[in-house]
C-alpha cells in the first residue's frame, strides 16, 4: 500500500538505493588503504551480509505483508540456497583441501567415504549450481504449500507447521551421514567462477551483485503487488473466502507467490554463502527464521520498502550490540518483538510515510487500518 | 571389584573348610606357582591352574597379582607384599625373607580378565549367596571348561534355587563349548539357556548353531528364534514404556499450550519459558534446602510444586495483563510478541542463574529403578506417567466441576455470547492463561528430574508441544492426551528403526502430512467460533 | 418437506427446467442438525425471499449451496451440475454469486478496485499477473456503481464506507460477477428506511436479469419484494407461497410471526 503511495519514480528511486550503495562501497573498498575514502574490508563482508537479509526478509513481506501467510520457515529456504551455492564452492576447492582429494570435499574424506553421493553431482558446474539455488527451494516451498493450501491449512497453523519443517530440515542438516558436512557445514571456500573469495575485489564484486539482485527483486515485488495479481493477493489477506466466492482458486495464488518466495529466499541465501564463508545446520534454526519475520515487522510489513530497511537496522543493531554489550542483545531484540507488535503495527515506513494519509483519515478508518490489515489470513 | 575382593578375604579363611574333600596336593599348587615366572601366556595358563587347586592360597595370591603386590624371587618363588610393604611368602604366609631381588609379576589385561574369570571361580563356594550368585554370572560369562568339576561340585552343594539356576546356565555354557559333550547333554543345554533368553544366551547359541550341525544345531537354532522373538517383544514393550514417559512429558508441557491456546485461540511462543521457570524455581528450592534444611531434601519437589505453579501462573498472568490483552484477534502478532517474550525471559535467567546447566537433584522416591520381566522401570520416569496423570485428572475435573472451568468453556464455544450472558470474559481469559501458564510451571518441577536445568529447557520443548496441540486438536484435553502419548510412542517405536534424529524428523513429516488429512487435528472443535 | 416444484403464484410452466434445485438436505454439526431434509426448487429468472427465525438455517443453506459445507446427505443440483461435487471457486464459475450476512468487501482496496476485482474475466493466476485493465473494464465497473449508488465513493477505500455502502458495494461486487443466480444474505440488516427501500428496489432491478434468493428477517422489506416465500424452521421448510398465504399458515404464526 505505502509503496503504491511511492509511485513509479518514487520506487524505481527506491530501487537504486542498494545498487547504488553497493557500487560506491564496493568501489571505494578497492582504493589503497591509506586513502581517506577507503573502506575497510569487513565493511564490506557486513553489508553485504545485511543486504542478504534484507533480500530474505523481502521474500518474507512478500507472503506475509501481501498474502498474510506468516511464515516461520523461511530461514529454510535461505539455507538451503545457501548449502547448494556451498557445495559448489566446495567443489570449486578441488585438490586444494587439506586431503587434497579432487573430488571429494574434505569432510566426506574425513568420513572415509569412498565416493561423492549422487545429489553432489553436477554442483562442481556454476550453472547447474545456480537452478539449484532456485529449484532446491523453489521445488520444496510448492511441495510443502501445495499440502498445506489444499487443505486450507491456514494461520497460525501454518505457522506451526512452517516451524516444524525448518526444524526437521536442522536436525537433518547436523547428521553427518546426510553428506552435508554434519555439525560443521561447508566452509573453506576457495574461490568462486575462478576469483579468489578472499581479495577484495570478490568481495566488491559480490557485495555490488547483492546489490543488484535486491533492487531487481524489489522491482519485480513492486509490480507483482501493484499489478491485479498484487490486488488479488491482498484480497486474499484481507477476505480470504470473500475472493474464494468471487470464484479465484486461492490456493493457487498463495502456492504460486510462497514458491516465488522461497525462490528469492535461496537466492539471498547463495549470496550469503560466499561472503560469509560458511554455511552450517544453524542457519535451520527456527529462531532465525522468526528473527527475519520481525525485520519485516520492524520495517513495516506490507510495504516492501520497510522490510529491507527493518533487516538492514535490526542487523546493524546487531553487530554493534553483540560487539559491545552481548548480554543485552537478546534482551533488545525480545523488546523490539513486543514493542513493534504492539506500538507500531505500521513499522518504521508506517511512521514516516504513513503520516500524511494516516492524518487525514477520519478515525475509523485508522483504526481498521492498524487493525484489519494487519489480521492474517481469513 | 573393590568390594568383591575385600569380601574374598574373609571367605579365604572359611574356604578350605567349606571346601571339605578336596585338599589340593601341595604339588599341583607348586607347579602352577612356577608358571608365573614364564611369560603372559605362561601366566595366564599359572593363574587357571591355581585356581582349580581351591587351594586357601590361591584367592590370596591371585587378589596380590591383581593389585600390582605379588612378587616374584630369582628361585621363581613368590612373594606377598602386604599393605604396610612387609614381604610374606605367598606358598605359607610365613614372613619372608627373600634370597635376593626381587622383581613384580607384570599383567596386562589378558592376565587381570584371568585373574578376575578365576576368582569368580573361587567364589562359587562363599557363604554369601550373592557372592555365589556374582561367581555363577562370571563363570557363566566366560565359561571356561576346566572349571566344570568345580562347578559340578558347587551345584551339587547349591541349596539356593536362584542361585542354582545360574549355575546350571553356567554349566550348560560350559558343555556346549565342549566337543565331547554327548549329544543329549548338549540338548538339554540348549534348552537351560533358552529357557534363559537373554541376549548373552542368544550369543552363546549363535556360536552353538555355528559350530554344530544337526540335531544340536536345529535344536540352537530353534531356540535363537524363540529368543529372537522374546527379545522384540521386550524390546517393543520397552520401547512402548519410553514412548509412554515421553508422551507423559509432552502432555505435561503441551497440556497448558491447550488451555490457553484452546479458549484464547492465544499462541504464547513463551510457553517453554514458563516450564523453564517451573524448573529453575524448582532449583532454587532445592538450592534453599541444602543449606538451610538438608533434612527436607526428598519433600523438595512437594514443596517446589505448588510454588512453581505460583511463579509461573503470576507470570502467566502478567503476560496475559501486559501484552497479550492489547493483541486479540491478532493471533500472528501474539505468536510473535511472545517469542520475543520468550527471547527476554531466557536472557534474564541466563543473567540471573548463569548460561550453564544447574543441578536439580533426584530425591531418595525418584532414583533407582525397579525390573519388571524384561523391563527396567526407573522411578523418575514412573513418577512422570503418574503425576502427569493426576495433573491431567485434575485439570478434566477443574474443566468439568467448577464455575471458573465453566465458564471457560463458555467462552471456548462462543465468546460474544459468553460476554453477553454476563460472563467478564478478560477475566477469565486471564485467569486461563495464568492457569495455562501454572501447569507449565507444573510441568517444570517435573521436566527438571530428567533434563538439564538450562534457560534453553523451554525451548526444546515447544516446537513438539505445539506439535501435540495441532494433532490432538484444540480446545480438546482428551485430543491433547491421545495427541501426547501417540507422538510419544511413535516417537520411541520408530527410534530403534530410524534412529533417534531420523526418527523424529519422521514423525514431523508424518504430523505435517496428517495436518493437510485434518487441519483442526484429531478432536477439533467444530462451530463458527473457530472460523472467524 | 415438499420435493416436487410446486408453482403457485406467478410461476413458471412445470415442464421448465429449475435453475436450483435442493433435495433432501440434511447438515448436521456435532449432532446438532443445522439443516434437516430441506428441499427448495428455484426457477430461472425467480426471486425468492427465504424467512425464518435465528438459527433456521438461512445461512447454512447458502453454505450448502456455494460450497462452503458440504451435506451429509440430499442433492443439491445447479441445472447439470451437482453442487455438492464442487468446491466454491468453480460454483462461482459456474455463475453463483454470493452476499455474506456480514458485508465482506476488500477493506484496503478502492471501492473501484473491489469491482474490478470482481468483474468476469479469467481467474487463473497466470491470466491475472499479466492483465492491464481496459477501458470496457472500467466501463463495465462505472456502470455498477452507478447501479450501487456508490459512484462518488470511487476511489476512495472500502474501509471508509458505511455499514449501508458496504452491502451495495458487496451486491455490486455480485453483479460485477455477471452470475445467474444471486444469494443474497440479509441485505437490509443495519440500513435506514430510506437505504432498505433503495435496496428493494435494487435487487428488483437486479430480477429483471437474474435469479436472485433473498434471506431476510425485515417483514417490510419482504413484503415489498411481493415475491414468492419460502419458510425455514429448524432446517427445513415449514410452509412456501406468497407472503399472504404463509402468513396465514398457523405453524409459521406459532413458530415466527407470531412471537
Ligand atoms: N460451522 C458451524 N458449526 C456449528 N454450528 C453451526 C455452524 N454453522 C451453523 N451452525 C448452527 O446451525 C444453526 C443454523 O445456523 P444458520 O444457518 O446461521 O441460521 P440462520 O442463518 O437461519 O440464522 C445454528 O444453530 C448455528 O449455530
Ligand atoms: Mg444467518
Amino acid at each position: 500500500m505505502i509503496s503504491a503511495r511511492l509511485g513509479l519514480y518514487g520506487s524505481l528511486l527506491v530501487a537504486a538505493v542498494p545498487l547504488a550503495l553497493t557500487i560506491a562501497v564496493g568501489l571505494l573498498s578497492l582504493l589503497p588503504a591509506d586513502s581517506a575514502l577507503h573502506v575497510p574490508g569487513y565493511v564490506v563482508t557486513l553489508l553485504g551480509k545485511y543486504l542478504a537479509y534484507a533480500l530474505l526478509a523481502l521474500s518474507v513481506d512478500l507472503v506475509w505483508g501481501y498474502v498474510g501467510i506468516l511464515s516461520l520457515g523461511h530461514g529454510a529456504f535461505f539455507a538451503l540456497g545457501g548449502y547448494a551455492m556451498g557445495m559448489y564452492l566446495m567443489r570449486q576447492i578441488g585438490t586444494r583441501g587439506v586431503y587434497g582429494d579432487p573430488v571429494l570435499p574434505d569432510f566426506m574424506v574425513f568420513l572415509n567415504w569412498q565416493e561423492l553421493p549422487w545429489y553432489w553431482y553436477g554442483f562442481d558446474h556454476f550453472a547447474f549450481a545456480a537452478l539449484m539455488i532456485v529449484l532446491v527451494p523453489g521445488a520444496l516451498a510448492f511441495v510443502f504449500g501445495y499440502l498445506a493450501f489444499r487443505s486450507r491449512v491456514s494461520g497460525v497453523y501454518l505457522s506451526i507447521i512452517t516451524q516444524a519443517l525448518t526444524f526437521a530440515l536442522m536436525l537433518a542438516f547436523f547428521r553427518n551421514d546426510m553428506g552435508f558436512g554434519g555439525n560443521n557445514g561447508l566452509t573453506d571456500f576457495k574461490d568462486l567462477l575462478g576469483a579468489n573469495l578472499q581479495a577484495g575485489s570478490t568481495k566488491a564484486g559480490l557485495l555490488i551483485a547483492t546489490g543488484a539482485f535486491l533492487s531487481f527483486f524489489f522491482l519485480v515485488c513492486r509490480h507483482l503487488t501493484q499489478s491485479r495479481f498484487g490486488k488479488v493477493l491482498i484480497a486474499i489477506r484481507d477476505a480470504e473466502s470473500r475472493t474464494r466466492f468471487l470464484g479465484y482458486r486461492v490456493e493457487r495464488y498463495k502456492l504460486l507467490v510462497f514458491t516465488f518466495s522461497a525462490m528469492m529466499a535461496g537466492i539471498g541465501g547463495a549470496l550469503y554463502v560466499p561472503q560469509i564463508g560458511i554455511i552450517n545446520p544453524s542457519e535451520f534454526e527456527p529462531a532465525n527464521s522468526i528473527e527475519a519475520v520481525i525485520w519485516v515487522a520492524v520495517g513495516g510489513r506490507g510495504t516492501l520498502v520497510g522490510s529491507m530497511v527493518g533487516a538492514v537496522i535490526v542487523n546493524f543493531a546487531k553487530t554493534v550490540l553483540t560487539g559491545t554489550f552481548p548480554e543485552i542483545w537478546l534482551f533488545v531484540l525480545g523488546g523490539l518483538f513486543i514493542f513493534v507488535t504492539l506500538f507500531m503495527p505500521r513499522g518504521i515506513v508506517g511512521l514516516f510515510t504513513g503520516l500524511r494519509t494516516w492524518r487525514s483519515q477520519p478515525a475509523k478508518v485508522r483504526k481498521q487500518l492498524t487493525g484489519r490489515a494487519l489480521e492474517a489470513g481469513e | 571389584m573393590r568390594r568383591w575382593v575385600s569380601g574374598l578375604l574373609l571367605l579365604c579363611a572359611i574356604l578350605p573348610a567349606l571346601a571339605g574333600g578336596r585338599l589340593a596336593r601341595a604339588d599341583e599348587i607348586d607347579d602352577a606357582i612356577a608358571g608365573f615366572a614364564g611369560n603372559f601366556a605362561e601366566v595366564e595358563q599359572a593363574i587357571g591352574a591355581l585356581a582349580a587347586t581351591d587351594d586357601a592360597v590361591a584367592p590370596k595370591i591371585l587378589e596380590a597379582l591383581a593389585d600390582g603386590r605379588l612378587r616374584i624371587g630369582p628361585d621363581h618363588s613368590l612373594y606377598i607384599e602386604d599393605a604396610k610393604g612387609a614381604l610374606v611368602e605367598a606358598r605359607t604366609g610365613a614372613a619372608a625373607d627373600p634370597p635376593g631381588k626381587l622383581k613384580p609379576v607384570k599383567v596386562n589385561n589378558r592376565v587381570r580378565r584371568a585373574v578376575e574369570a578365576a576368582m569368580g571361580q573361587l567364589t562359587l563356594l562363599s557363604p554369601d549367596p550373592g557372592q555365589r550368585m556374582n561367581a555363577a554370572d562370571t563363570l557363566f560369562r566366560s565359561p571356561d571348561p576346566g572349571r566344570l568339576p568345580a562347578l559340578e561340585q558347587a551345584l551339587a552343594e547349591e541349596t539356593d534355587a536362584r542361585v542354582k539356576a545360574l549355575l546350571e546356565q553356567a554349566r550348560a555354557a560350559i558343555l556346549l563349548m565342549v566337543p565331547e559333550t554327548p549329544d543329549a547333554d548338549k540338548i538339554a543345554a540348549v534348552e537351560t539357556l533358552a529357557a534363559r533368553g537373554d541376549q548373552a544366551a542368544r550369543v552363546l547359541l549363535g556360536t552353538a548353531a555355528e559350530k554344530s550341525s544337526g540335531e544340536i544345531a536345529a535344536a540352537a537354532n530353534a531356540a535363537l528364534k524363540s529368543i529372537d522373538r522374546e527379545l522384540a517383544f521386550w524390546s517393543g514393550v520397552q520401547s512402548v514404556y519410553y514412548g509412554l514417559s515421553l508422551g507423559s512429558v509432552l502432555l505435561l508441557a503441551a497440556i497448558g499450550l491447550a488451555i490457553t491456546f484452546g479458549v484464547m485461540g492465544v499462541i504464547n511462543m513463551a510457553h517453554g519459558e514458563m516450564v523453564m521457570l517451573g524448573a529453575y524455581t524448582t532449583f532454587v528450592v532445592q538450592d534453599l534446602i541444602r543449606n538451610a534444611a538438608p533434612g527436607l531434601f526428598d519433600y523438595s519437589l512437594l514443596i517446589a510444586l505448588p510454588l512453581a505453579f505460583l511463579v509461573a501462573g503470576a507470570a502467566g498472568v502478567a503476560i496475559e495483563r501486559g501484552i497479550i490483552r492489547f493483541l486479540y484477534g491478532r493471533p500472528l502478532e501474539t505468536l510473535l510478541a511472545t517469542f520475543g517474550l520468550s527471547l527476554v525471559l531466557q536472557q534474564a535467567v541466563r543473567s540471573v542463574f548463569g548460561p550453564s546447566n544447574r543441578e536439580v537433584g533426584n530425591p531418595s522416591w525418584m532414583s533407582g529403578a525397579v525390573d519388571v520381566g524384561g523391563l527396567v522401570l526407573t522411578y523418575n520416569r514412573l513418577w512422570i506417567i503418574v503425576f502427569s496423570m493426576m495433573v491431567f485428572a485434575l485439570l478434566i475435573l477443574l474443566l468439568r466441576k467448577t464455575a471458573l472451568g465453566l465458564q471457560m468453556r463458555a467462552v471456548t464455544q462462543n465468546r460474544r455470547m459468553a460476554a453477553s450472558m454476563g460472563i467478564r470474559t478478560d477475566a477469565v481469559d486471564s485467569l486461563t492463561f495464568g492457569l495455562g501458564s501454572g501447569v507449565a510451571g507444573v510441568a517444570g518441577v517435573a521436566l527438571s528430574q530428567i533434563e538439564n536445568v538450562s534457560p534453553n529447557l523451554g525451548q526444546s520443548y515447544i516446537i513438539d508441544s505445539f506439535m501435540v496441540v495441532v494433532f490432538g486438536g484444540v480446545g480438546n484435553l482428551w485430543g491433547t492426551l491421545v495427541g501426547a502419548v501417540s507422538l510419544g510412542i511413535a516417537n520411541k517405536l520408530l527410534e530403534p528403526v530410524a534412529g533417534a534424529v531420523l526418527g523424529k524428523i519422521a514423525v514431523l513429516i508424518l504430523l505435517v502430512l496428517f495436518i493437510q488429512r485434518r487441519p483442526r487435528g484429531l478432536f477439533p472443535i467444530k462451530g463458527r467460533a473457530v472460523e472467524t | 418437506m415438499n420435493a416436487a416444484p410446486v408453482a403457485t403464484i406467478g410461476g413458471t410452466p412445470e415442464s421448465m427446467q429449475p435453475l436450483l434445485y435442493l433435495d433432501g438436505i440434511s447438515v448436521s454439526f456435532d449432532g446438532f442438525k443445522a439443516l434437516n431434509g430441506l428441499s427448495l426448487v428455484l426457477d430461472p429468472g425467480e426471486m425468492r425471499a427465504v424467512i425464518g427465525p435465528n438459527g433456521a438455517g438461512k445461512t447454512t443453506m447458502m453454505d450448502v449451496i456455494t460450497g462452503k459445507t458440504r451435506p451429509d446427505s440430499g442433492k443439491a443440483m445447479f441445472r447439470e451440475a451437482d453442487l455438492t461435487q464442487l468446491d466454491e471457486a468453480e460454483i462461482a464459475a459456474l455463475g453463483i454469486g454470493r452476499k455474506f450476512q456480514k458485508p465482506t468487501v476488500f477493506e484496503m482496496h478502492s471501492v473501484f478496485d473491489n469491482l474490478l476485482l470482481a468483474l468476469k474475466a479469467d481467474r487463473r493466476p497466470s491470466r491475472v499477473l499479466f492483465a492491464s485493465t481496459r477501458a470496457i473494464e472500467r466501463e463495465r465497473a462505472d456502470g455498477i456503481l452507478e447501479m450501487v449508488r456508490l459512484t462518488g465513493m470511487r476511489g476512495r477505500m472500502a474501509g471508509e464506507l458505511s455499514h449501508g455502502q458496504k452491502q451495495w458495494l458487496e451486491i455490486g461486487i455480485l453483479l460485477a460477477q455477471e452470475p445467474e443466480l444471486l444469494l443474497v444474505d440479509e441485505p437490509a440488516a443495519g440500513m435506514t428506511d430510506a437505504e432498505t427501500e433503495q435496496t428493494t428496489e435494487l435487487l428488483r432491478r437486479i430480477n429483471e436479469t437474474r435469479s436472485v434468493i433473498v434471506v431476510e428477517h425485515d417483514m417490510t422489506f419482504v413484503r415489498a419484494l411481493a415475491v414468492k416465500v419460502t419458510v425455514l424452521h429448524e432446517g427445513s421448510v415449514l410452509a412456501e407461497g406468497s407472503l399472504e398465504h404463509v402468513s396465514n399458515d398457523p405453524r409459521v404464526i406459532e413458530v415466527y410471526l407470531g412471537r
